[in-house]
C-alpha cells in the first residue's frame, strides 16, 4: 500500500522561521497529524524551531494530533491566532 | 458576501447588508488599529491569513449566530494587508427585531472571531521595528524590519 502525500502550509512566523510557505510530505499510509508535524520538524531546514504541538488544520478544519491523514490532504500549521 | 477584504472596510455597506424594515435594532462593531501601550507607538499592522479557512470559519460563526438568535442578520469582514493606525481591521454588523438579540449576536461573533479566525498580525512601530503579536497580548517574536 502506498503512502500519503500531504501538502503542508505554513503561515506568519512559522513561514518566517523555515523560510518557506509550503512543503509537500510523503508519509506512511497510516500517518496521523502528529507524524506530519514531526516530519516537518525533522526534514525541513529550520523545522526544529517549530513547536512540537502546534495548532493544526486539515482541509480547513482544526484537528487533533492523533487524527489520520489521507492522500491529498492540505495540512496547515497555525501560529497563535491574532485576528481582530 | 466575502468575509475578507484588502481594501478599507465600508461600515455603511455592512449595515446595509443586514438592515430591513422588520429589524429595529442595528449594531456595528469596529475593531481599529490602536497605538498600543507597551513597546512603542504602532503605526500600522500587517495582517495575513489562511484565506480559505478564514472564509469558511467566518461563515460558520455567522451561521451559528443567526441560528442562535433567530431573526437576526449578521454581516462581518476582516481586512488583510497593511492597516494604518486608526483604521478598522474587523467589522461586525447585526440587525434584529430587538436590541438584546442584536447586541448579543454581535458580541458572539466578535468573540468567536478572535478565538477562531486563522489571522496573524505583525505590528510595525514608529522606529521601523516589527513584531508578531498574538491575541493573548504577547509579543511573539521579533521579525525583520519592514520593506
Amino acid at each position: 500500500m502506498s503512502g500519503v502525500r500531504v501538502r503542508c502550509r505554513l503561515f506568519a512566523r512559522y513561514a518566517e522561521v523555515v523560510g518557506r510557505e509550503e512543503v509537500v510530505l510523503e508519509l506512511p499510509p497510516d500517518a496521523v497529524v502528529a507524524d506530519a508535524v514531526a516530519a516537518l520538524r525533522a526534514r525541513v531546514p529550520g523545522g526544529e524551531l517549530l513547536p512540537a504541538r502546534p495548532l493544526v488544520a486539515v482541509n480547513l478544519q482544526q484537528v487533533l494530533p492523533g487524527d489520520r491523514l489521507h492522500d491529498g490532504d492540505e495540512l496547515a500549521l497555525l501560529p497563535p491566532l491574532a485576528g481582530g | 458576501m466575502a468575509f475578507l477584504t484588502r481594501a478599507p472596510i465600508r461600515p455603511d455597506e455592512l449595515l446595509a447588508a443586514v438592515q430591513s424594515p422588520e429589524r429595529g435594532a442595528n449594531t456595528l462593531f469596529l475593531g481599529t488599529v490602536r497605538r498600543g501601550p507597551d513597546d512603542g507607538p504602532v503605526v500600522r499592522i500587517e495582517y495575513t491569513a489562511y484565506d480559505a479557512m478564514l472564509e469558511s470559519e467566518f461563515a460558520a460563526i455567522v451561521t451559528e449566530a443567526e441560528t442562535r438568535w433567530p431573526g437576526t442578520r449578521v454581516a462581518a469582514v476582516h481586512r488583510l494587508g497593511d492597516v494604518p493606525l486608526g483604521e478598522a481591521s474587523i467589522a461586525v454588523a447585526t440587525a434584529a427585531p430587538h436590541r438584546t438579540a442584536a447586541l448579543d449576536a454581535g458580541r458572539y461573533v466578535i468573540e468567536q472571531a478572535k478565538q477562531r479566525l486563522p489571522v496573524w498580525k505583525r505590528e510595525i512601530l514608529a522606529d521601523g521595528s516589527a513584531a508578531w503579536r498574538d491575541n493573548a497580548g504577547g509579543r511573539v517574536a521579533s521579525g525583520p524590519p519592514p520593506r
